[in-house]
């Protein structure tokens, strides 16, 4: 099981972003955290991973256990090498690589089951092992995002950490993110699915938190708050015209982003 | 034409050194986003231990062996002075990269002492007969030498998992940690490669002349080197080494005769002529990204 208890993340020693988190993702099963922009969503996947340094976040209260051990405080390689592992916001590859220097960049911690691992990711993705070659900068947008996750699996995670899979996908794109999630789980990983696209992440997961600034508001087993309608309205943005107004969000996200980058 | 030849092959000899350092550069600056200035004092260590070590292990054995210092050198100053400075503003670490090649000359210059030292290779100044040419042996053997190792290295980045880790943490830093490659780790082998790399290139700088106090200054046309190649590609530092040699080889050959207006001893600011030239036309080097910012 991996758990956060009662943390808390500050940025640049003054931005209080996660206000008392708390949140258990048992061994095997899918959970889904949801929440709108800016919520703390990605901070907390990088409180998981390892990755709050880099952002000058630090972990200020609080704990996140491994199986019962904490693990706060280990640098990402320790924690990749623990089994936990992020496909971040974004995609991310390393577009000047090939698609298959990618996946071994990927198994950088697991060289030697890195063949193996190979094998079982192109079983999952056909398309990359077709395109290993490739430089993977020229990929689709939908094939970047296999590829990421892929690389993510060539660690052999015991834990996986995705952030936002289906976003800027198109619809049918999105279902195969939610049928490789499954499948994923089914062959033994666990899964803490980030989503803006609520309906998606809740059809798949086992158990849904809700977060707001900060905070989690809602931790719920996902079919009750699929099936509550004043829940999706609330705290999920899918009332009447849900399908409009997240595909409003998306773009004014991904206008966002350009800004900061 | 046997002249021109000539000048070439002298050209792309002299071009090896330049071509090994600045791979080093490029190397360290891919990893670190810093230019290291140290690269000139690795040259000098390197030069100078293969000839303290050339007298007892041979020359041939005296050269890894160096390298294999320099490389180690370089990586305790990288644990000591760079690491802690991660985070810091790039020029900050660039000054402190100019410290560490001072420090370390001076303590190098002790071994040196105030004479030309001898690196002791077989080649000297003796000429070989090469289809027609009359070359110097050690041109050829720097050629050669730096082919190979241009090729372990080009290797090295495609096929090693920790080649590709660097190439990977090159182009994005924290994605290539969310992999689990230690940063750190990144860091101190592209220092301890560019350390090897110069030690080499001192080396050869050393061949037919010896090293004494000032030799560092070569390392100097490195920089002319990067910037025509493109300070963060690999290619770009071999071909604008060897170009740069080439061209100072040239001109030294044949300015006085062609163009004697521009003055005696022309050849020696050709690397920096040519550079100026190269940033007109392509700031960002022949083959360089166009991001790449320079100060
Ligand atoms: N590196 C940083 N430095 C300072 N503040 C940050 C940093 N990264 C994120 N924040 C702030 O922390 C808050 C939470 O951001 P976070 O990226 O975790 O949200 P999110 O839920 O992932 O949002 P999104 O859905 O847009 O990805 C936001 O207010 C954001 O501006
Ligand atoms: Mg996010």
């Amino acid at each position: 099981m991996l758990e956060v208890r009662n943390l808390e993340v500050v940025y640049d020693d003054v931005m209080l972003v996660l206000r008392g988190v708390s949140l258990r993702v048992p061994a095997g099963s899918i959970v889904a955290l949801l929440g709108a922009n800016g919520a703390g969503k990605t901070t907390l996947l990088r409180a998981l991973s390892g990755l709050l340094d880099v952002h000058d976040g630090e972990i200020t209260k609080g704990s996140v256990l491994l199986d019962g051990e904490p693990v706060h405080g280990l640098r990402p390689a320790q924690l990749v090498r623990r089994g936990v592992s992020q496909v971040m916001e974004g995609r991310r590859i390393f577009a000047e690589l090939t698609v298959e220097e990618n996946l071994k960049v990927g198994a950088h911690t697991a060289a030697r089951s890195s063949a193996e691992n190979l094998e079982r990711v192109y079983g999952l993705f056909p398309l990359l092992k077709e395109r290993r070659r490739n430089v993977s900068g020229y990929l689709s947008g939908g094939e970047q995002q296999m590829l990421a996750v892929g690389r993510a699996l060539m660690a052999g995670p015991r834990y996986l950490l995705l952030d936002e899979p289906s976003l800027g996908l198109a619809p049918s794109l999105v279902r195969q993110v939610r049928d490789l999630v499954v499948e994923i789980n089914r062959q033994g990983t666990t899964v803490l699915l980030v989503e803006q696209n609520a309906t998606m992440a809740l059809s798949v997961a086992d158990h849904g938190y809700v977060m707001e600034t900060g905070k989690i508001v809602m931790d719920r087993p996902a079919a009750e708050l699929l099936a509550d309608e004043d829940i999706k309205e609330f705290y999920l943005g899918l009332g009447a015209e849900g399908a409009v107004k997240s595909f409003r969000e998306v773009k004014h996200y991904r206008r966002r982003k350009r800004w900061l980058s | 034409m046997k002249g021109v030849l000539e000048s070439l092959v002298r050209g792309l000899g002299n071009g090896s050194v330049y071509a090994l350092l600045a791979l080093g550069f490029v190397i360290v600056y891919k990893a670190t986003r810093v230019i290291s200035f140290a690269q000139p004092a690795f040259m000098i260590a390197g030069a100078v231990a293969v000839s303290h070590l050339a007298g007892t292990t041979g020359f041939y054995l005296a050269v890894p062996l160096a390298a294999l210092l320099v490389a180690g050198l370089a990586l305790g100053v990288e644990r000591v002075a760079i690491r802690p400075m991660v985070g810091r503003p790039v020029f900050v670490v660039a000054i402190i990269t100019l410290g560490i090649d001072v420090v370390v000359r001076v303590v190098v210059n002790g071994f040196i002492g105030l004479d030309v030292r001898q690196v002791g290779d077989p080649w000297g100044l003796s000429l070989v007969e090469v289809g027609g040419l009359a070359v110097q042996q050690r041109w050829i053997a720097m050629l050669l030498t730096t082919a190979v190792l241009v090729s372990l290295l080009f290797a090295f980045f495609r096929y090693t998992r920790y080649g590709l880790a660097m190439r990977a943490a090159a182009f994005d830093q924290e994605t290539a940690l969310a992999q689990g490659v230690s940063v750190g780790m990144v860091f101190a082998l592209s220092w301890a490669l560019a350390g090897g790399l110069a030690a080499i290139a001192g080396t050869f700088a050393g061949t037919g002349q010896g090293v004494d106090q000032l030799t560092w200054i070569i390392a100097l046309k490195a920089l002319p080197a990067i910037i025509v190649g493109g300070l963060d590609s690999l290619g770009g530092a071999v071909i604008g080494g060897l170009a740069i040699g080439v061209v100072e080889s040239l001109v030294q050959s044949y300015q006085g005769d062609l163009a004697p207006w521009l003055g005696q001893n022309f050849a020696v600011v050709t690397p920096y002529a040519v550079m100026l030239l190269v940033l007109l036309v392509r700031p960002y080097g022949l083959f360089g990204t166009p991001e790449v910012e320079r100060v």
